[in-house]
């Protein structure tokens, strides 16, 4: 069988009980690209990392990882894959070297490939002085990044990574998109990243799948999604609440009305930006005193809101305040 | 780049066995109630109920040497713990699935988590025999029998470390595998380690102290003490942890088989 360090699924669906939590998803990652799945809590995306990386039997479907089925050929498919799953499970009484130790003696590495390639990732993700100390006593960030050290211990050809940095700092995630955006394109590991964050898919990712109730609503460049919305955004607010049905009523003069929450209206530009003018000579016209007024270039939640009728951000608060990813209940 | 062929089952099973015990000996609440609450147990015993070698037929003199075997039987009974609760806490905070993601086997986890159990039940057995022989008791079977009682204590902790594997596994709850506990405790004190079994005056706590394993796992180790060499009583001892061992063991393996799901 030729190796190959991409991904393909065909018809991935994965049930629980009567909830459908991936529902037919088709995908490729090409070799040594960033592939971001994004989506909100819940989508579906965890199932799909742990269907990948052979945790979890499809229910249907088929997919190749590295060359190998994970059906068929789990084994071979551990082998050639790293994975720091969503929780960076660690063990809070051993250290960050004793962690290098364990996963790379399970992997088969000789002791001195051990010491060499576990301190050469510990510096690489600047965990070198806090080697020796009991993971217990980590940050968040820490642990984070000797997750990614671990998951690179038997120098994987795939890198899967669940949402890598949710609850992190600014600062740590910054560290973390260097070190991966390097493992990619400078070490050609192909990076398959879930997140939920549109910044992080944005900025990272070479392509994106958009994950919305177990199904892939769009895939392509950040680019290239944000392309096909096109049109930039309008969204004001009323500077008297009570007048946001006239401002719509106004505003749908000159686009398609966006759904918003927070006591704004919003509108996608049919003619783009020359329609300003008009829009504020007619709410001018019609003697309505707007407080904030912003034009907004297509994002990634643009074409999260156009494929699914919801914002990214909404619909993370949904499944916050609700639904959760089905393979972690 | 290229990945690491897939190591021996001997060899992952040195590596969890390493990280097992380095985790025992980094938590002492493991340890120290273990060794502890079993000695405190055997002075009440030996103090409160030294008149029962009064009663005809009481097989020796001294209660303390009748009673030494009772810490080795609790000690055991911690493993069940140990193991169990270790496993678990490993599956509910997702650190099996960082281990079900490398080449290693369900057997060498098995081994491996055994391990740590072991250490603790060396550590047991060497210091209940330590305080047994310095409190007075005397050890009928002689320096062999030291070695035969070492390696019958370890069997019986391996036996219970293996119910507790089991349970953590088929539960993945720490708190399930802790309401194991007080069950153990039951089965101890329903056995004949407070009495020989000919000497339980009530019919039904006879009856239940013969039909359950316990009594014959202590009066294995007790014979060693008290008696010298006595084949049957060793053998039904050795027999009966080996086959709990065996049970407990195949139970656990079924329950790891449909806890590690990976294809």
């Amino acid at each position: 069988m030729e190796a190959s360090n991409g991904i393909q699924v065909e018809g991935l669906v994965r049930e629980f009980k009567d909830v459908r939590a991936v529902d037919g998803i088709d995908l490729q990652v090409r070799p040594g690209e960033i592939y971001g799945f994004l989506g909100p809590n819940g989508a579906g995306k965890s199932t799909t990392v742990h269907m990948l990386t052979t945790l979890l039997p499809p229910t249907a479907g088929a997919a190749r990882v590295g060359g190998y089925d994970i059906l068929r050929d789990g084994a071979a498919v551990r082998d050639v894959i790293g994975v720091a799953l969503q929780d960076a499970a660690l063990d809070q009484l051993l250290t960050g070297r004793e962690h290098m130790k364990l996963q790379g003696g399970l992997h088969g590495l000789s002791s001195q490939d051990i010491t060499e390639r576990g301190n050469g990732l510990l510096e690489r993700v600047g965990l070198s002085e806090a080697a020796d100390r009991r993971v217990g006593t980590y940050s968040g960030g820490m642990k984070r990044r000797l997750d990614l050290a671990l998951a690179l211990i038997h120098s994987p050809r795939l890198l899967f990574l669940d949402e890598p940095t949710t609850g992190l700092d600014v600062q740590s995630r910054a560290a973390l998109w260097d070190e991966v955006s390097g493992l990619a394109h400078r070490d050609g590991v192909t990076v398959f990243l879930t997140t939920q964050y549109l910044e992080e898919a944005d900025s990272l990712a070479d392509r994106v799948g958009i994950i919305h109730q177990g199904k892939l609503v769009a895939e392509g460049t950040p680019a290239a999604l944000k392309a096909q919305i096109g049109r930039p955004t309008l969204e004001a607010v009323p500077a008297d609440s009570a007048q946001i049905e006239r401002l719509e009523g106004i505003l749908s003069r000159f686009g398609d009305p966006l759904p918003v929450t927070n006591g704004s209206a919003a509108v996608r530009l049919s003619d783009g930006t020359e329609e300003l003018t008009n829009v504020v000579r007619g709410l001018d016209s019609e003697g309505i005193k707007v407080a904030d007024l912003q034009v907004h270039a297509p994002t990634l939640d643009d074409v999260f809101l156009a494929k699914t009728g919801r914002s990214l951000e909404g619909a993370r608060q949904e499944a916050d305040t609700g639904e959760h990813e089905t393979v972690n209940a | 780049m290229t990945a690491a062929a897939t190591p021996a089952l001997r060899t992952q099973a040195r590596y969890l066995a390493w990280r097992s015990v380095i985790r025992t000996m980094r938590t002492p609440i493991v340890i120290v109630p273990p060794l502890v609450f079993p000695l405190f147990l055997l002075a009440i015993n030996a103090s409160g109920l030294s008149a029962a070698t009064n009663i005809p037929g009481f097989p020796t003199s001294s209660y303390l040497a009748f009673a030494l075997a009772f810490p080795f039987m609790q000690g055991s009974i911690f493993a069940t713990n140990t193991a169990g609760t270790n496993i678990a806490e490993d599956i509910g905070n997702g650190f099996f699935n960082r281990l079900a993601l490398t080449p290693m086997s369900g057997p060498s986890l098995l081994a491996g988590q055994l391990t740590g159990v072991l250490l603790i039940g060396s550590l047991q057995a060497v210091a209940f025999l330590a305080a047994g022989l310095a409190a007075g008791a005397t050890l009928q079977s002689g320096v062999l029998g030291a070695f035969v009682l070492f390696a019958l204590s370890l069997s019986i902790a391996a036996a219970f470390g293996a119910v507790g594997l089991f349970a953590g596994l088929r539960t993945g709850s720490s708190e399930a595998v802790q309401g194991l506990f007080p069950l153990m405790f039951i089965l101890l004190f329903l056995s004949s380690a407070s009495l020989p079994r000919d000497l339980i005056s009530s019919d039904w706590f006879r009856t239940v102290a013969t039909i359950n394993p316990v009594s014959y796992l202590i009066e294995g180790l007790r014979s060693l003490v008290i008696v010298g060499w006595d084949p049957e009583a060793l053998g039904l001892a050795f027999g009966i942890a080996a086959a709990i061992f065996v049970v407990a063991l195949g139970l656990a393996t079924l329950a790891l088989r449909d806890r590690m799901v990976r294809t």
